[in-house]
């Protein structure tokens, strides 16, 4: 990671630690919402941008993990049990052991076929959800916030925003550790040429294994406080198009970034906020229209924004990490 | 098919690698059909052949890349027909690759030290930055130095010449170790002065460990095989010290053609 890197991921964390402050000069509460989801995206994508951009691992069904968090919190509010110190670790704990099962069998495939059994994983979850009508079926179903023993309470915005932004922030911290270290030195070089670290003697299963556990792990926490922000959990979380919007979030800010995928949640978010409006200035109507200016401002991100928004910031050290 | 000069020699000492009753087919055609060879620990055996004898697939079957039909492959003794990649790997046989095969986004001392990682036990330490490690990193040096790529070290791999990559692949493949290097034609693509190089470095190695040569340019063969196979079809149809393989008639016929090698 270079230092223009290191800044960047500084200012975007110092920007999110100003926004409460920010609503009430401005008096946009409403955008600490927004923010919020923003971060709680953000933990998802970057998880997911260590199978994939790290680790060279297309899952395309990453949305499942964060479902799992989040019904986790769900299904234990829905039988009375709210401490957020058992839920937290319940929803990451059931998500590290779906990633585990998943990620063993997909990892026996490679290419497209990777991409196809990730995404079949996830809809198979996503139609067990549906399924199951003791928890809302396809209409989904209603959760309390966590509580935390009165040392914490989500109920009060500020709190809850700032345990996402302490959340997001560790887990930054941890997976910028992480990439550097002789176990992400390994998963860096595995997607360049896993023969050749197999020659050298890795056997590169268990530690792609690993990643996508710890992939699974990471996105079950942003679950789990999905759940908490919405008070509500569906089977949509885990929706193959939710995994397409996770994915779209980490190649529109930059794979094999850390901060790409943040700053993709954030662009993403708040195109999905503004677009309608802006849309309705222009005509009448055509707000409800969005997708239809989405879809190209997202090909075009793609096409000719090599390296995401990322790259715009960082030009002179952006492209390859190291 | 010709022996061993000295039988007496290779029955006492065990082989650093035996092959015995190697055979694989891909369909119809036959790369390596009943393939009987010992590799005498300390030399530089070539093997040569020309094209589609089947070179590389007994690399690959060597390496534990391809299982073979049929056959056994012996490491310093112990059967390793059913071992994977990385596990003949942790024994001690490394491989280099006729594609250059390196981590183009790392830096050519990366490149080493993750050879070296390789080495050093289980790499699910998720903490600390393995760059600043120096238990991988002073034996990397170490290696490039030898392998005179000591002043390239924080050079991006893929920035480095054609001839320096052939050499970095040689230095990974070094990091890790070995007691027996298969080498898939390290001079693939070199010109004169490289190739000259390559075979200083590799001269500079013999007798420190056992290696398998693999290539097709034959003044390299000639300067440092101990020993030479000619593959053809699949089949071994000589081995013998580098003079008896330049005399052996039916090398000759089969490859060399009827000039000087």
């Amino acid at each position: 990671m270079n230092q223009r890197q290191i800044w960047l991921t500084l200012a975007t964390l110092a920007l999110f630690a100003a926004v409460p402050p920010l609503t009430v000069v401005f008096d946009q509460p409403f955008y600490m919402d927004v923010v919020a989801r923003i971060m709680i995206l953000a933990i998802a994508a970057v998880s997911l941008d260590l199978i994939l951009g790290y680790g060279g691992m297309v899952s395309f069904g990453h949305a499942a993990y964060m479902g799992v968090g989040a019904y986790a919190v769900g299904i234990l509010s829905y039988y009375g049990i709210d401490n957020g110190f058992l839920q937290i670790p319940l929803a990451m704990g059931a998500s590290a052991l779906i990633g585990l099962i998943f990620g063993a069998m997909s990892l026996r495939t490679s290419g497209v076929y990777f991409i196809m059994i990730t995404l079949a994983f996830a809809q198979m979850l996503y139609f067990l959800a549906v399924s199951l009508e003791e928890f809302g079926g396809d209409d989904g179903m209603s959760a309390m916030r966590s509580e935390f023993a009165g040392l914490l309470d989500l109920n009060d915005p500020l709190q809850f925003y700032y345990l996402i932004f302490v959340c997001l922030a560790l887990i930054l911290l941890f997976l910028h550790r992480l990439v550097l270290s002789r176990f992400g030195m390994v998963i860096r070089a595995s997607r360049g040429n896993e023969r050749r670290m197999q020659a050298l003697g890795f056997p590169t299963y268990r530690y792609k294994l690993a990643a996508f556990t710890i992939a699974a792990t990471l996105c079950g926490l942003s679950g789990a406080l999905f759940a908490n922000l919405n008070e509500f959990v569906s089977p949509d979380a885990m929706q193959w198009t939710h995994s397409g919007e996770i994915m779209i979030m980490v190649i529109m800010g930059g794979m094999g970034t850390l901060i790409g995928p943040v700053l993709g949640a954030a662009a993403f978010l708040l195109l999905e906020e503004n677009l309608p409006e802006w849309m309705e200035l222009i005509m009448t109507n055509a707000g409800e229209h969005w997708a239809i200016v989405m879809g190209p401002i997202l090909i075009a991100i793609v096409l000719f924004g090599r390296g995401g928004i990322h790259a715009l910031f960082a030009r002179r050290g952006g492209g390859s990490h190291g | 098919m010709r022996c061993l000069p000295e039988e007496g020699a290779a029955v006492m000492v065990e082989p650093a690698l035996q092959i015995k009753g190697l055979c694989k087919s891909f369909g119809s055609l036959i790369a390596t059909d009943d393939l009987h060879l010992d590799i005498a620990e300390g030399e530089i055996h070539a093997i040569i052949g020309p094209n589609g004898a089947g070179k590389t697939t007994l690399i690959a079957q060597l390496s534990g890349e391809l299982r073979p039909d049929r056959g056994r492959v012996s490491f310093a003794g112990q059967d390793i027909t059913a071992l994977s990649m990385p596990a003949r790997a942790g024994l001690g046989l490394a491989r280099s690759f006729q594609i250059t095969s390196i981590f183009g986004d790392f830096s050519a001392l990366d490149n080493v030290a993750l050879a070296v990682q390789a080495h050093a036990g289980h790499s699910f330490r998720f903490w600390r930055p393995a760059s600043e490690d120096n238990a991988l990193y002073d034996p990397a040096r170490h290696v490039l130095e030898r392998i005179g790529l000591g002043e390239r070290a924080e050079e991006t791999a893929a920035n480095l010449s054609h001839g320096e990559q052939r050499q970095l692949e040689i230095a990974m493949a070094l990091a890790t170790d070995p007691s027996v290097m298969l080498l898939d034609e390290p001079m693939a693509g070199m010109g004169r002065d490289e190739s000259a190089n390559m075979v200083d470095i590799l001269c500079g190695l013999k007798g420190q460990l056992t290696i398998v040569l693999i290539e097709h340019d034959m003044d390299a063969v000639f300067a440092l095989a101990d020993r030479i196979t000619v593959l053809v079809y699949g089949r071994a149809i000589a081995t013998g010290r580098p003079e008896d393989i330049r005399a052996n008639e039916a090398v000759r016929a089969a490859y060399l053609g009827t000039g000087d090698a």
